[in-house]
């Protein structure tokens, strides 16, 4: 690991100042904010991520689940993931959120890991955590050896020619289908972020990964009020039963007003270069009666742009077969 | 960074005068209940210096990648993974190990328990197992052997000593 400065910032606002002084908030930043260190201190230890300054943030007062005025949310940057996860109006209003939390990772570590590290966990894919190998998204420019190499557990959907890593999260897939908003605090003031607008494409960037800019601190995250009725399920399969990152997940946010579908939220994990919301799904099944043929349809239209590598061909029909089934728990439940 | 790593640095009996001690930044840890004023690297683990600083070596070190579970340890009572946990973070908070769960003539419940069940083989991963399992006694977990081994599956048995890890648990929460 490479040695840096380990700093205790005053308040929020000397953190941004302190980071904002990063060449990038991406990878290759020299500023870092430290949650959890769940993914932060892996990486530092594979010498993947080499800050020379670490921002200690856990003391801020972020660690917060608030109500809003109207109904929804309010998640502090700083709450562990498996507090999250238990709290009691997320169990009740936000459950796909709750099960998506409680798919990933072990016990131990989601009682460190935070909801503002979440949103900016890194990709799994072996190529990046190795550095004796060439990653376009670790040292641009050097290419991508997945594309080539190792692609079972890589992405089908959102790929370029230069980067075709996963998107490792469960909790960000939740809250793509929960309409989550971003609350960021910067050099230039506050600013909100929908989650669908957070994480970017690799394109020809895959060291840029979310919009995130130097001395942009995550304060929050908000959730809007419940959809009243609707039916809330999260779907992950992995090759372990548990402890294991997902080969395809769904996260489903539906209502049925007695045929029809009425509410629609559709989001892949495991598949995407980001966390997947599928308007292309949740279109098919809009108005539409919830049965069989429909939730196929709309398996169909949300992986129809996918675009297999060498050994992960199996994932299309994998993860069309679990969003229906996620489809059909939903409206059975 | 040309600086590499010396574990002695931090250590209460070690040398003063290192190479690496420029570097080197004060701090004060509680453990098992015990104030600890050390120098450490920056880069230490709680992991590393809980075994080479106060040289309590019940915590194992495993994977080192938070992959295993076998450096799992308490902190504030919630376990968490002391490899992927930097120690200059940790400052003010109640740092508890396996030597401060229980004593060979006071075990905790989990320890008799894993005794009595015969919950392991080598022994490696048995720290982190129990103190995993200490900690999930508080956690919300459904009562089935089923919700035990998924709330239990980031800590990894190479011998597979599971089922009488389960075993134990389920006595010790049955008991309860």
């Amino acid at each position: 690991m490479h040695t840096f400065e380990f700093i205790r910032p005053a308040d929020p606002a000397a953190a941004i100042n302190t980071a904002a002084q990063s060449k990038t908030a991406q990878q290759g930043a020299d500023v870092r904010f430290l949650g959890g260190g769940t993914t932060l201190l892996d990486l530092m230890k594979l010498n993947v991520e080499t800050p020379t300054r670490v921002l200690d943030i856990n003391p801020f007062p972020l660690d917060k689940i608030e109500d809003t005025s109207e109904g929804g949310l309010k998640i502090g940057a700083t709450v562990r993931n498996s507090d999250l996860a238990n709290h009691a109006r997320v169990l009740r209003d936000y459950a796909v959120l709750s099960q998506a939390i409680l798919s990933g990772a072990s016990g131990q570590i989601r009682n460190m890991a935070t909801t503002a590290g979440n949103l900016v966990q890194r990709t799994r894919c072996v190529y990046f955590r190795d550095t004796a190998m060439p990653c376009n998204k670790r040292e641009p420019g050097t290419g991508c050896p997945a594309i080539t190499g190792s692609n079972r557990t890589l992405a089908i959907l959102g790929t370029s020619n230069h980067c075709i890593a996963t998107n490792p999260s469960d909790m960000c897939v939740a809250m793509a289908a929960l309409d989550a908003v971003i609350h960021v605090e910067g050099p230039k003031g506050t600013r909100t972020i929908p989650i669908g607008d957070f994480h970017l494409l690799p394109g020809d960037t895959p060291d840029r990964e979310t919009v995130l800019e130097p001395g942009d601190l995550i304060t929050h995250v908000t959730l809007p009020p419940p959809i009243a009725g609707s039916k809330q399920v999260y779907l992950k399969l992995r090759d372990r039963a548990s402890y294991e990152f997902a080969l395809a997940s769904a996260a489903v946010v539906m209502k049925v007003d007695g045929r029809n579908v009425s509410y629609i939220r559709i989001a892949l994990g495991g598949v995407g270069t980001k966390p997947w919301r599928s308007p292309e799904a949740e279109a098919v099944l809009a108005g539409k009666p919830a049965n069989a043929e429909n939730f196929r349809q709309a398996a169909e239209a949300a992986l129809r742009d996918a675009k297999p590598q060498s050994e992960n061909k199996f994932k299309i029909e994998l993860a069309k077969r679990c969003l229906v089934h996620t489809l059909q728990t939903a409206a059975n439940g | 960074m040309a600086t590499t790593f010396d574990p002695t640095v931090g250590s209460t009996t070690g040398r003063a005068e290192n190479s690496a001690d420029a570097i080197a930044v004060p701090i004060t840890l509680r453990i098992n209940g015990k104030e600890h004023s050390l120098r450490i690297d920056p880069r230490t683990t709680l992991l590393d210096c809980i075994r080479e600083t106060v040289e309590l070596t019940g915590t194992k070190k495993g994977c080192d990648h938070g992959q295993c579970g076998a450096c799992t340890i308490h902190v504030d009572g919630r376990r968490v993974l002391s490899c992927l946990s930097l120690a200059l973070a940790h400052e003010g908070k109640e740092i508890t190990t396996l030597e401060g769960l229980g004593t060979p003539e006071a075990m905790h419940p989990m320890q008799a328990a894993f005794l009595a069940c015969d919950a392991y083989q080598c022994g490696y991963c048995t720290s982190g197992q129990i103190m995993s399992a200490a900690a999930l006694l508080n956690e919300p977990c459904g009562p089935d052997d089923a919700a035990v081994k998924e709330l239990m599956s980031g800590n990894i048995c190479r011998c597979g000593a599971y089922a009488n890890i389960v075993a134990a648990i389920q006595q010790v929460r049955q008991r309860a």
